[in-house]
Formats: structure tokens, sequence, C-alpha cells
């Protein structure tokens, strides 16, 4: 349990020092151009690492089956968030279309 | 109302629609945090400590996982690397102010604080009250969070243990990439990133998952360099 509170305190002034670190250091360092555009692909990439384990291996390891209703269930989510860009109608088709899966099969 | 306090509130009125979307992200994420072992104390300091919505997610679930906590802190700083950015951006207008403002406001720089407040900077111009507009959006900001994942942690509990409540972590990371694919770099990234955290799953310390992240940036950036050499010389 300690550790949690380690990892929220170093991820907790991690972030802070990112959230305060152009404002103290403003007219002494700019951000090299490539760093600046290179940032954009951090939150795609990042969060996409983690989506995909989650969808193609609920179980830790490969399921491309169609019983894996995890993957069904986010494909339903893609499809919602692609057509709508509505965070919490993403959620919930996603969480509804794993509901229905589980109850049915 | 003086000046100051009518900066302020009109910094909270302009933050106030960008909280409807704040608040059921904080419920689920309260009640996520109780589903995945973290006490209630723990999961609202999180929320006050990190205050940045998906990186606490992605702890999270990386607790869920059971990952060591070098790769947890080091996978919220890197969720949360965009804040650079926002402090580069914010930077020149709050430069006049006295450190204890800076640090307060850093604080405060969140994803939709920033939006706010870097919309009323470049459209309404730059006032000498104009940090308490920041301040304003900011603190509506972190009122609502601290309540909404207070509420998703007390309602957590009621939730029975046989809901798939976890999918919901993936299922918000689905809502937030999808919408900013919009070119091929991006999708590129994401799809990059995706392919190798699944070849990466079995490398220890979760370690796949930061391998798989580098991939998908450095693929990304390495296409639109392609796409517009000139880039380079901005």
């Amino acid at each position: 349990m300690n550790n949690i509170w380690l990892v929220m305190l170093s991820g907790g002034a991690l972030t802070f020092g990112m959230r305060f670190s152009f404002i103290y250091l403003f007219g002494r360092f700019e951000i090299p151009a490539t760093v600046k555009r290179a940032l954009r692909f951090v939150p795609p990439a990042v969060l996409s690492a983690i989506i995909a384990p989650a969808l193609f291996m609920p179980n830790n390891t490969l399921d491309l089956s169609w019983s894996n209703y995890r993957l069904m269930a986010g494909v339903v989510a893609i499809l919602v968030a692609w057509r709508t860009k509505n965070t919490l109608l993403t959620i919930l088709a996603g969480m509804i279309a794993l509901l229905v899966l589980q109850v049915i099969f | 109302m003086n000046q100051t306090m009518k900066s302020f509130w009109t910094g909270v009125r302009a933050e106030s629609p960008l909280l409807v979307g704040v608040f059921p992200f904080g419920l689920i994420y309260g009640a996520l945090a109780l589903g995945a072992g973290l006490s209630p104390a723990a999961a609202q300091m999180m929320s006050s400590i990190v205050f940045a919505g998906s990186s606490q997610f992605v702890a999270i679930q990386l607790i869920r996982e059971s990952a060591p906590g070098p790769i947890i802190a080091l996978t919220i700083a890197v969720v949360n690397m965009r804040h650079l950015l926002y402090s580069a951006s914010i930077a020149p207008y709050i430069e006049h102010l006295p450190t204890r403002w800076k640090i307060l406001l850093a604080y405060v720089l969140t994803d939709e604080a920033y939006a706010a407040t870097i919309i009323h900077y470049e459209e309404d111009g730059f006032t000498p009250t104009s940090h308490w507009f920041f301040l304003g959006a900011g603190l509506a900001l972190w009122t609502t969070w601290q309540a909404s994942s207070a509420l998703g942690i007390f309602l957590g509990a009621a939730i029975p243990s046989s809901w798939p409540l976890d999918f919901a972590a993936p299922l918000t990371f689905i809502a937030l990439v999808v919408p900013v694919c919009k070119d091929k770099p991006v999708v590129a990234a994401a799809l990059s990133a995706g392919i190798v955290a699944l070849l990466a799953f079995n490398l220890p310390f979760k370690l796949g998952l930061i391998l798989a992240a580098l991939v998908g940036i450095f693929i990304g950036a390495y296409l639109e360099n392609r796409k517009s050499p000139k880039g380079c010389y901005e």
C-alpha cells in the first residue's frame, strides 16, 4: 500500500514538474520544434498501447475468436467513437455491448 | 464587484460547459479506483496529487495489472507530457507574476483549464487581472474533479463486483484516441503502438507498454517529417 502512495507522489511530482517547467523557464529555454511536433503523437501512442492488449488479450494471451467479447465490444466502441466523437456515448455503447454479449452467450 | 472577482467568475463561467464532460469521468474514475484495490483515501488523494484524468485512468489500469511502481509513475509522466506544451504556451502570459502564483497556476494547468484560458487570452486580450480568470477556470475544474471522484468512490462500493467495470478504462481511451486519428501519421502512431504492445506484451515490468509508446511516437513523427520536410527548419 505504501508503494501506491509513492507511485502517486512521484507521478504527481513529475506531472507538476512538466506543468511548471516552461512557466518557470520562460525566456531561458524553448522547446525544440521537433520535440513540439512529436508530442502530438504521445496520447494516441500510449493509449493505443493500453487499448490493444485490453481488447485482444483479455486473458493475457492473444484471443481472436468470436467468443472474445471484449474485442467485439471494443469494435462497437471504436465505431461509435468514430461516428459520434462523443466520449460518454462511446463508453456507454462499449459497456452495454459487453454486458449484452455476456448475458446472451 | 471589483475587477479581480469579475475576472475570477468569468473564468469559472467559461469553464462550466467543459465541466459537464468532466463530471462523469470523475465518477467512473472513483468507482474504478476502488475496484482496482485502492483505498478510498488513496483514490481521492490521487485526484488531488496527480490531478490529470487520463493518466489517473492509466495508473488504475496498471495497478490492476500489478505493474511495478516505477513503471506506473513513468507512464503517468508519459501520458502527461502534453502539459509541457501547455506550460510553454501559457508562460508568456503569466511571466510577470510572483513565483507563488506561477506555482498555483501550474498546479491547476489541466487540459480543460488550459483550453478555456488560452482561448480567453487570445481572443479577449490580456488585462492586469487575467490571471484571476485562469485561477477561476482552474479551480472550477479542480472542485468538480474532486467532488466527482468522491461521489464515484462512494457509489463504487455499491456496484456488484461481477460487473465488468474495469472495461470502462480501455473504453475511455478509445473515446480519447479515435477522434484524434484525423491524419495518417496519427493513425500510424496509434496502430504501430497497438501492434507493438501485443507483440511485446510478455516483456518484464510492463516495459512493452513503454516500448510500444516510443515506437508509435517515433513512427508518427517520422511520417510527419517525411510528409513535410520543410517542417524541420521552422
